[in-house]
């Protein structure tokens, strides 16, 4: 019973961590059509700069309470200005290439963005846990777990609640719609297209920053961060399929739960339990859950 | 025609003992250097064959951890230290793991191919770096090579690795610039250009897919166990992801234009990294990411194709040929 | 005359939308037959079935007798079935001959052999036989995306053809070339194929092309087939004038404006 808690919790927690960290990558996919590993720079850029902020802020010994708007607002300083950077300094002028070639134009651009971080922070770990504890624990069933736990799955929520209104529900959305089914006539109908790019890539680094700043507490913000959350946030997309929201939400959900599953039944399979869980379903599934259906080519 | 080597292969041939005898010539921290670039070299001609076939493998180096544990594990719990033993205990370990997972890869192109590949190798990472039998992340060492019962010491063991590993790769580099021109070559630059045709000219393009991963796997396996050898010490990172660029940086740098050209740029990029790594370790991955950007952008067939341009330039091949002769 | 492709109650859905249905069709060796029918009447929905790129939902293909229902498309075109594309399916970044040579080569190919060299003397002079008697052979030496449209439609039937099929489908062979110039291109085609002894069925929207070429015809409405027989039979056919004829009257002029040429047909 207490094992069966303890799955469900830590399963929602590690779902909301992973569809925040996630979310950005699928929107940007889905979109432009660019698998941005660069996802991985952003998101260790938020990281750094939440864990760095907070650090100094908590120096000043005022009270932790402020550090949650630190947080956010880290990663909209982060998530911004190397996403405009990024878009306007680089990708602009690659659009329309090649997929694989993308992949491997934002792969240079995460390994720059590796040295960025490391030029800026150094190669220590940075460790900014108060904002986790702040909030003291409640007990479920028994078992003690953050506050803070539960306000990143309320994040991960809200997020998720804000796009899908968003995509669906407002002018801006179903413009998009029209964006993403064809660029060409997006232009001759008078939809600027570049503008919705710039602001579809922003908001996805945005998002990815956030992913990593809301895990600063959590963590100790080491080097490498970026490289190992690119993997996991792939597979959560690519079992829900790549370009989805909802998948993103779905494919998160499972990874988290299963992973959860096995931490607390079987821990030496942690570590790889995600990629097992998607080999499953692509073996069923060969493009994901909800991925989009192809057209005619012939 | 057929038994007639070309261009490339006779280079390869005459470049072998030339090679060999670099370790009497050079400095040894130099041929230690060759030494190891060859071995990764392989890999990164294991992703350059793939390229052809527009397939960007972004785990290589799964197989390249395969060979290096294969021979590793070899050496720790059987007490085998023949080289040529343990070539060919990576070797088949790489074909029969890469056999199994081609099933699910050959139905993959581009991001998805590159992108599972990737996870893929990222279950062995994670496999080892839980596995504390294995040392986790820390790996553990090889034993001292030997050949048929013979174990030289010191220089003469040296020289005797660097030897069998330049062989080695030469063997492999002409293998593999005579798969380019086979059936198989030809195959697979259809299939990068318009699947769709090559299977409406009767060919399974997924098979050949299977076929070329399978063979990518051999030879980045072999570069594994080499690799493994001369460093006598294996770990997780191998089949770090990471790793795995490396290898694809150097295949897009260098250009899929011929076979030799990633054992080289292998060759540069590690005494590049050499100083580079002293002078300012934290750019090193800047260096790599915005040569890469230029690569992609102002050369896109690579380093190589410098090679081809200078000699259209100066007129060495008739202009019909250069449109026909690809 | 022997029959080499039956087709039996053929039918192909996708969701609620009948694309095919109650396709019944005799090929015989040799014969030369034109397939007629506005845009969305189920051609091309036909050939991707017996070519084996669209499974039929239900029905039978015979070929040669011998089923072929279900069977991937590589198969079929090993027994002898080839096809052209309505769009020019080439290897865009090569020249022509490399197109060829590389057809050529994996025609003959049964599995991805290793290490053996693929192009010698012998494939090349083929492949330049095969690009002269469809007079592009002057053509050999030039990039895909260079070449009109006309000659990219060759070239996609000169590689359809590598195999020797004995039986070829040409989805609009002319779609793409102007105007004045289709009957000329045409020519040129059927007296290519007409040297191999190949049972072609070619899709046109162009009657006086149909009336000209095959002495056979088919058109399709809405998915189903609505006349089959001589083509003066089919042409005065009340029903494909109202449907058919009567709606291929009212398209727009013709694609070809668009492109320049078919010189390679001239």
């Amino acid at each position: 019973m207490l094992t069966a808690v303890a799955i469900a919790v830590d399963g929602l927690g590690f779902a909301a961590w992973l569809f925040l960290s996630s979310v950005g990558l699928t929107l940007i996919y889905g979109v432009m059509r660019i698998l941005n590993i660069a996802h991985g720079g952003f998101y260790a850029l938020g990281a750094y700069t939440a864990a760095w902020a907070v650090g100094l802020y908590t120096q000043t010994g005022s009270t932790i309470a402020l550090t949650y708007l630190i947080i956010p607002l880290a990663a909209l300083v982060a998530g911004v200005v190397s996403g405009l950077l990024v878009e306007r300094g680089i990708l602009r002028f690659m659009y329309g290439r090649d997929e694989v070639l993308m992949v491997l134009v934002t792969y240079a651009i995460f390994l720059i963005l590796e040295d960025v971080t490391k030029l800026i922070w150094g190669t220590d770990s940075y460790v900014s846990y108060q904002p986790a504890y702040w909030l003291g624990t409640i007990d479920v069933f028994g078992l003690p777990y953050t506050v803070y736990k539960f306000l990143i799955i309320a994040v991960a929520i809200a997020v998720g609640a804000a796009l899908y209104v968003t995509l669906n529900h407002t002018r801006v959305g179903k413009l998009l719609l029209v964006v993403i089914e064809d660029r060409e006539v997006s232009k001759a109908l008078g939809i600027n297209v570049t503008l919705f790019f710039t602001v579809t890539f922003v908001i996805g680094a945005t998002l990815g920053a956030l992913g990593g700043a809301l895990t600063a507490p959590e963590i100790s913000v080491v080097p490498g961060i970026g490289a190992e959350i690119i993997v996991m946030a792939f597979a959560v997309i690519v079992i829900g399929g790549m370009g989805s929201i909802g998948g993103a939400m779905l494919g998160a959900l499972i990874v988290g739960f299963s992973r959860a599953a096995f931490v607390h039944l079987y821990p030496p399979a942690e570590l790889f339990s995600i990629y097992l869980v998607m080999a499953a379903v692509l073996a069923v599934k060969p493009y994901g859950l909800f991925a989009l259906a192809e057209s005619r080519k012939i | 025609m057929t038994k007639s080597f070309d261009k490339t292969e006779w280079g390869l041939m005459v470049a072998l003992p030339v090679l060999i005898c670099l370790i009497f010539v050079l400095p040894a921290w130099v041929v230690n250097y060759v030494q190891v670039s060859l071995g990764t070299g392989l890999v990164a001609l294991g992703v350059t064959i793939q390229m052809r076939a527009g397939l960007v493998s972004f785990g290589q180096g799964l197989f390249f951890c395969v060979g290096g544990y294969s021979a590793g594990l070899a050496g720790k719990f059987l007490g085998i230290s023949d080289v040529f033993l343990l070539l060919v205990l990576g070797l088949v370990s790489g074909i029969l793991i890469s056999f199994v997972l081609g099933f699910l890869l050959r139905r993959y192109r581009e991001i998805f191919f590159a992108m599972l590949s990737l996870a893929v190798s990222m279950i062995l990472f994670g496999l080892l770096s839980s596995t504390e039998e294995l040392g986790s992340t820390d790996g553990f060492n090889l034993p001292q090579a030997t050949y048929f019962g013979w174990a030289p010491e010191g220089d003469t063991g040296k020289t005797m690795l660097y030897a069998v590993t330049c062989v080695v790769t030469v063997i492999w580099a002409i293998a593999l610039n005579r798969i380019l021109r086979s059936p198989l070559g030809y195959i697979n630059e259809a299939i990068r250009e318009n699947e769709l045709r090559v299977e409406y000219l009767g060919t399974s393009a997924r098979q050949a897919v299977h076929v070329t991963y399978v063979i990518a796997a051999a030879v980045s396996a072999t570069g594994g166990v080499l690799w493994a050898m001369a460093l006598g010490h294996v770990d997780p990172e191998m089949t770090n992801w990471t790793t795995s660029g490396q290898f694809v940086f150097v295949s897009i740098l260098a250009g899929t234009g011929n076979i030799v050209a990633p054992l080289i740029g292998t060759f540069i990029l590690e005494i590049v990294r050499v100083y580079a790594v002293e002078v300012s370790p934290n750019t090193w991955q800047m260096i790599l990411g915005t040569l890469m950007l230029l690569t992609i952008v102002f050369l896109p067939k690579g380093l190589w194709s410098l090679m081809n341009t200078a000699k259209k330039k100066t007129g060495t091949v008739p202009a019909a040929e250069a449109v026909a002769g690809e | 005359m022997t029959t080499i492709l039956e087709t039996k109650n053929l039918e192909r859905t996708f969701g609620a939308v009948v694309a095919a249905k109650d396709i019944n069709i005799r090929i015989d060796a040799g014969e030369v037959l034109g397939v007629i029918g506005s845009n969305g009447a189920g051609k091309t929905t036909f050939v991707n079935m017996v070519t084996g790129y669209l499974p039929p939902s239900s029905g039978e293909i015979l070929y040669r007798g011998a089923p072929i229902t279900g069977k991937p498309t590589r198969e079929i075109m090993r027994l002898g079935i080839c096809r052209s594309f309505q769009i020019p399916q080439l290897f865009p970044e090569m020249g022509v001959l490399d197109n060829m040579l590389i057809a050529l080569t994996i025609a003959k190919q049964q599995k991805p052999v290793l290490f053996r060299p693929a192009i010698d003397r012998v494939v090349e002079d083929e492949a330049i036989a095969l690009l002269t008697r469809f007079r592009i052979e002057r053509y050999a030496h030039q990039e895909i995306q260079t070449l009109p449209q006309g000659v990219r439609k060759l070239v996609d039937i000169a590689m359809a053809t590598v195999s020797d099929p004995a039986l070829l489908f040409l989805d609009e062979p002319t779609s793409g070339v102007s105007a004045d110039e289709k009957m000329d291109f045409m020519r040129v085609l059927i007296d290519a194929l007409k040297s191999t002894d190949t049972a072609v069925l070619f899709i046109e929207h162009d009657m006086e092309i149909v009336e000209e070429f095959s002495p056979r015809c088919v058109a399709f409405y809405e998915g189903t087939i609505l006349a089959d027989g001589p083509t003066g039979d089919v042409l005065k056919d009340a029903k494909v004038r109202e449907f058919v004829i009567g709606s291929e009257f009212h398209r727009k002029p013709d694609e070809s404006v668009e492109t320049a040429t078919g010189k390679g047909a001239a």
